[in-house]
């Protein structure tokens, strides 16, 4: 799977990072970032669960 | 044999609830029904974004992208249910037709409070639904002068999305402050500071007594005696859970659909998202729940229960959150502040109108509210999450 965040869209509500930690992280600047944005499919549930629960759907998968 | 589930109600829980199935393998029947015309669509867009006319209201459709051919669902839209029949498993529709199933989740949410004697009038308003916003956002492009009785979080959205359209606007609230039921007193006066500054005249402590104007409203007369004139009223003033037809069914309904822990109000009937009250082992209550996160994590728990069977140890936890965007400040806030010992300002000031506040229960963080801090949001949220001590919470504060 491939990941892709629409940063436009993000509105920093952290879910992702929370579903997702070793995946999602907010950084010092004050973004987003994508850690891995090719993770391995182990990583697949918890991803999921990020891409549910964003508020603004900024995130999607492509695979 | 599981082999139908029907989903009674098509906004966000009811989809959700629907993808899950699909994506933990239930290759089934799969029903979704829905009261409104629409596809699943957003609803916290409604109240900022489309009043305001930077996002239209097509944008707001769910699954724009990835389309519902994958979902394989039968989607019964403008189609209401009437009735549940647990014995036989089957839910009626008004069009005459059922639908039978072997497991039911029930997301019906809920619908906007009116005021009786204001509810026919043309050019007056609630906003719940694509319709509504659609229908309002139109008015307002012709109006000069909105009155908005109701202070909670969407008479205020409006109200800044009224603002920002430039017209004038008066907030009509009966109790003394603005969202004084949800938030403290100081942060509920940040709040109306923040509104009186960008021009809202805000009227608190008083209630709508009369109406002037035949069949469209000209204005309201207040408590106080004063009249308010108005092209357009908005009426917020909360929401009616919606479970009328479930009077007969045999379910426990006390201002909403009480559920264990699974989720399940009935064998084989689960509920989902505003119209449920899930025990949530975080919450140490079934709190009925109005909020978009909320709604997602019911919707995926109930579906999950369903596959499983009868789910009757699953358990269900989850740190309540919800957020408002209201000119350029972000509110946010997590947990459960009710019957709090403490508030402690522990980032920011209510002068700058941008801080945290953390809020103690006994020797709990329960809650922490932040306005245009998300990150500190996020940090108090995972505190809240593992239920860490007051001492921890603050330690963590200062070591940011």
């Amino acid at each position: 799977m491939k990941i892709v965040v629409d940063l436009n869209q993000c509105d920093l509500h952290g879910l992702c990072v929370e579903a997702a930690p070793e995946v999602f992280e907010i950084g010092d600047d004050g973004q987003l970032h994508v850690l891995n944005d090719t993770p391995d499919e182990g990583l697949r549930a918890k991803v999921d669960k990020a891409v549910r629960e964003c508020p603004t759907g900024a995130i999607s998968l492509e695979t | 044999m599981l082999r139908r589930i029907a989903i009674v109600g098509a906004s966000l829980a009811g989809l959700r609830a629907a993808e899950t199935l699909r994506a933990r393998g239930f290759d089934g029947a799969l029903t979704l029904i829905g009261d409104e015309p629409h596809r699943p669509y957003d609803r916290p867009p409604l109240s900022k974004q489309v009043l305001q006319g930077t996002v239209e209201p097509e944008q707001t459709f769910f699954r724009k992208k990835d389309g519902y051919d994958a979902l394989a669902l039968e989607m019964r839209l403008g189609v209401r249910a009437t009735a549940l029949d647990l014995r036989d498993r089957r839910v009626t529709l008004d069009d005459g037709t059922f639908a039978d199933y072997d497991r039911l989740i029930i997301a019906t949410g809920a619908r906007a409070r009116t005021i009786p004697g204001l509810a026919s009038r043309p050019n007056v308003f609630v906003l719940r639904s694509l319709d509504d916003a659609v229908a309002l956002r139109q008015e307002l492009t012709t109006a000069s002068r909105v009155a908005i009785v109701g202070a909670g979080f969407i008479g205020l959205e409006v109200a800044a999305s009224c603002r920002a359209r430039g017209l004038h606007v008066t907030v009509i609230e009966a109790l003394a402050i603005p969202l004084a039921p949800i938030l403290t007193p100081e942060l509920c006066e940040m709040v109306a500071a923040t509104h009186r500054d960008h021009g809202v005249d805000l009227r608190t402590g008083v209630t709508v007594t009369n109406v002037v104007g035949d069949s469209r409203v000209a204005g309201v007369v207040l408590s106080d005696g004063s009249q308010v004139s108005a092209d357009v009223v908005v009426v917020g003033i909360g929401v009616i859970p919606n479970t009328e037809w479930l009077q007969s069914a045999g379910l426990t309904l006390d201002n909403g659909i009480l559920c264990d822990g699974s989720g399940q109000a009935a064998p084989g009937v689960y509920a989902a998202g505003d119209v449920a009250r899930v025990a949530n082992e975080w919450h140490g209550d079934s709190p009925r729940i109005e909020h978009w996160t909320n709604a997602v994590e019911q919707a995926v728990h109930a579906a999950e229960n369903a596959l499983a069977g009868s789910g009757a140890s699953a358990s269900f936890s989850s740190v309540p959150y919800f957020w408002s965007d209201q000119y350029d400040r972000k509110i946010q806030f997590a947990g459960d502040a009710r019957r709090h010992d403490e508030m402690v300002i522990v980032d920011g000031s209510l002068a700058e109108r941008r801080l945290t506040t953390i809020f103690r229960r006994g020797e709990r963080l329960v809650a922490c509210l932040t306005v245009n801090q998300p990150r500190a949001l996020i940090k108090y949220r995972k505190l809240l999450a593992a239920r860490a001590s007051w001492v921890v919470a603050l330690s963590e504060t200062a070591a940011s």
